[in-house]
């Protein structure tokens, strides 16, 4: 028995190591981007203040759904949808407690309001983790803030 | 005239120098040997930036180490050949591959030479190409990543020495062996006796080509040789474009004591190679195609999975056959480096045991190929004239002449290994105008850009084998060391001694500037496709394929999602694919687990990696984030519990579960 299960386990690791045919590798590492690619499609969203953001009624779907996308694969780690603190505050009642433009700059640009916004400081103290930036572009962050006033019942 | 009386005070102010060094040659006392405002030279205040990134072979450590210059601060170690725990390459499932050969995994190799790739002869800034030594193989390392992107086995070679020089615009990295081996018609290794070398080994040169693109490798073709030997070779540039240069140091075909039998003869050969004339004997067809086994491993990021696939064919030249193609050059005695002048005009060879450096003219080579100004044959091929090819020899350069560098002012850097120092010459003159002592025994030496069309000049570095009393002893094993020198002078000042990793051989400098805004910052989540990424911690999960539990597990300051784990059992095959869910620079997280017969790894943001733990033990087993990365790192913890084989205990997983007397 435990002579078969070896026998078919390196069958497992052969195939796994070598289990793409040539062809198919050659397809898919032309398909790969090199590092260079990679390096030159960064975005870098460090240190552009946000001044001004305008809110609509009613809210946009669109948004609302692209913004819940982003929040399961960047926030939702260590934000909840409740009032109860996880790594960070949860996030009902944000859109009330905080201007929009103070949400933006907290997802865009957190360095900055760490570094200087008094409101941020205070909650760095609580939570002893830094706010990762996770590198969201302004537009998601917009989006992100609608799926937040739909998280406070705005419709 | 007032040029030519100042010059001519120069010459003999010089001349008066070297004939005292030469007289006295025993080297400056070391603290006298630095300079007044070396210290200042060599400071780069904090939080500046070196100004050029210096990539040096670890040599029988199989890595490559980068080093900010003129501070000779280490910045990192790029794993490439050997197994490196501390970021899991080689132990995690995603990087295993990148080992195979076609001898199985091979988890070490001897890394001895770096290769920038050049367009038109200069710096490009894309790759960095170095060899592996004892089982053959190149390795491209990524200037974006710095990381090892590509590993191509060398088939028909043993001791990839010569390796992995590159032609001017990157078209082929050249590779030759240096172990004489016996290779029959159908590819392989036959069982003859060592006795037979002349008879049954060959040496083999192989031109792999690299994709313009993609960088990736291919073998292009292979030249078949009598067992030679082949040392060290480098690409032509300019109006030598279409050569590549090779020294050997076994045309005796000495198959014992090599230090005695190999050194019989007075001269051995630098062999020049048109192997843009072999691509077109390939293209016509006049190529045999050699049965051979070769592994290809390939770097996917964003997969962030490596691929082996083993290759089995080659084609194969005969250069007797060919006739035009291969020209020996007589270099005196066992020739070790081969290197080409910015100018291309210029190849000079080091006979190790040699008290000239003979320097060959390209032009002339050509020339005494067209009037056929041979002496005689080699193995059935042409040899050509050596005074006929020769601009000229370099006189009492030092003792035991190893490596030639060249900078962007018409000056040579030769090394000698016996006599412990550096000499400069002028590559038109060919007079020896400076030379300085290094600490010790110096093996390669290298000039940022020194390989390419346009030198950048500034410093030369040795890198020396031997230390001995230049730093504090550590037991009978001494680090080996780089010495930086000034040379933008006339005379060669030393500025700066550093110990390195692994022992150096030929290493590149490139200018930050090239280099430095191409660097990969983190992947992008959202273009992750890991077989097994969680991209988010609601795609967290943990399930079972017969005895195998993958664990599909997030990380991001500073918890794991899942944390929690039950229902494991002795004799299964725990998977941890841990992705980093962190979108921000300089945010790696570690994965470690108790009694794991393997290493760490060491997750980049946005990237998936695989930890293999086979528990050995039932008990509650802990793992823990090895990388510091939050003030509540030391929190970042979880269990896993193992179970007796048999027992009935369900696959469940969790974070923050509360148990539910707690939450009533």
């Amino acid at each position: 028995m435990f002579r078969k299960n070896s026998f078919l386990l390196a069958i497992i690791v052969i195939g796994l190591i070598a289990c793409t045919s040539k062809k198919e590798a050659e397809e898919a590492a032309k398909k790969s981007p090199t590092p260079s690619e990679i390096a030159s499609k960064q975005p870098e969203v460090h240190g552009t203040e946000v001044k001004d953001v305008e809110l609509t009624n009613p809210l946009n779907q669109v948004w609302v759904e692209a913004g819940k996308k982003n929040y399961d694969l960047k926030c939702l780690a260590c934000h909840k949808l409740t009032d109860e603190k996880l790594v960070g505050p949860g996030w009902a009642g944000v859109t009330k407690r905080r201007q929009p433009v103070w949400i933006l700059n907290m997802i865009t640009n957190v360095d900055m309001m760490l570094d200087s916004d008094p409101e941020a400081q205070k909650l760095l103290e609580e939570c002893l983790v830094r706010m990762p930036n996770q590198n969201l572009t302004q537009a998601e962050a917009r989006e992100l803030l609608e799926f937040m006033r739909r998280n406070d019942g705005e419709k | 005239m007032k040029t030519k009386l100042f010059s001519l005070q120069i010459f003999v102010g010089l001349l008066i120098i070297v004939l005292t060094l030469a007289l006295g040659c025993k080297p400056q006392n070391p603290s006298t040997a630095v300079i007044g405002d070396a210290a200042q030279k060599v400071y780069v205040a904090p939080g500046q930036y070196d100004e050029f990134y210096n990539l040096v072979s670890g040599g029988f450590n199989g890595q490559v180490s980068v080093y900010g210059l003129p501070s000779g601060r280490l910045l990192k170690i790029i794993p490439v050949f050997s197994q490196f725990p501390e970021s899991g390459w080689g132990y995690s499932e995603e990087t295993k591959p990148m080992l195979n050969t076609s001898h199985g995994f091979v988890p070490w190799d001897d890394a001895h030479h770096l290769a920038f790739s050049t367009t038109n002869g200069e710096h490009d800034g894309r790759w960095a190409f170095i060899n592996g030594n004892n089982t053959p193989r190149i390795a491209r390392i990524d200037f974006g990543s710095f990381r090892t992107e590509e590993i191509l086995e060398i088939p028909n070679s043993s001791g990839n020495h010569s390796s992995p020089f590159l032609t001017e615009n990157t078209e082929y990295a050249i590779a030759g062996t240096r172990f004489g081996f016996p290779l029959d018609d159908a590819g392989s290794n036959p069982d003859v006796p060592i006795d037979s070398y002349r008879e049954n080994f060959k040496s083999v040169v192989s031109f792999v080509r690299i994709d313009p693109e993609s960088g990736q490798m291919s073998m292009g073709f292979q030249l078949l040789f009598p067992g030679m030997d082949f040392d060290l070779s480098k690409g032509g540039k300019g109006p030598s474009h279409d050569w590549a240069f090779f020294s050997c140091y076994n045309s005796e075909l000495a198959h014992t004591l090599l230090e005695v039998n190999a050194s019989q003869k007075d001269k051995d050969f630098i062999m020049a190679v048109n192997w843009k004339k072999c691509e077109e004997y390939v293209k016509a067809g006049k190529g045999k195609v050699l049965k051979s086994r070769y592994a290809h491993n390939l770097y996917d990021d964003t997969k962030h999975q490596a691929n082996s696939v083993i290759e089995t064919e080659t084609i194969v030249l005969d250069p007797r056959e060919l006739k035009d193609v291969v020209y020996l050059m007589p270099c005196p005695k066992s020739p070790h480096g081969c290197d080409v002048n910015p100018t291309g005009e210029y190849i000079a060879g080091s006979g190790k045991l040699a008290a000239v450096v003979p320097v060959f003219s390209f032009q002339k080579m050509l020339q005494a190929i067209e009037n056929k100004t041979f002496d005689g044959e080699y193995e059935g091929m042409p040899v050509l004239n050596y005074d006929a090819v020769l601009h000229g020899e370099v006189k009492k350069p030092g003792l035991g002449p190893l490596h030639t560098e060249f900078d962007d002012e018409g000056f040579a850097y030769t090394s000698c290994f016996v006599s412990s120092e550096i000499a400069k010459w002028n590559v038109k003159t060919l007079e020896v105008v400076d030379r300085i002592p290094t600490y010790y025994s110096i093996g390669h030496l290298m000039v940022p850009g020194g390989n390419t069309a346009h030198p950048h000049g500034k410093y030369v570095v040795a890198y020396n084998k031997i230390t001995k009393d230049r730093y504090l002893p550590t037991g009978p094993e001494l680090t080996q060391s780089a010495q930086l020198y000034d040379i933008t002078g006339g005379k060669m000042k030393l500025l700066l001694d550093f110990p390195t990793v692994g022992e150096p051989h030929y290493a590149e400098a490139i200018p930050a500037s090239l280099v430095k805004d191409r660097s990969v910052r983190f992947f992008k989540i959202e273009d992750n496709q890991h077989a097994y990424a969680a991209k988010g911690e609601k795609e967290a999960k943990v399930f079972r394929e017969g005895n195998k539990v993958h664990v599909n597990m997030t990380s991001i300051r500073s918890h794991f999602t899942p944390d929690n784990i039950e229902g494991v059992k002795l004799g299964d095959e725990v998977y941890f694919h841990v992705t980093n869910l962190e979108q921000d620079w300089d945010v790696p997280h570690g994965f470690a687990i108790k009694g794991n017969d393997n290493a760490e790894i060491l997750i980049m943001p946005g990237e998936t990696c695989t930890l293999k733990w086979v528990p050995d033990k039932v008990g509650v087993i802990p793992f823990y984030c090895t990388d510091f990365c939050s003030a509540l790192h030391q929190e970042m913890q979880g269990y896993i519990r193992v179970s007796p084989r048999g027992t009935n205990i369900a696959l469940s997983y969790s974070t923050n579960k509360k148990p539910d007397s707690e939450s009533k």
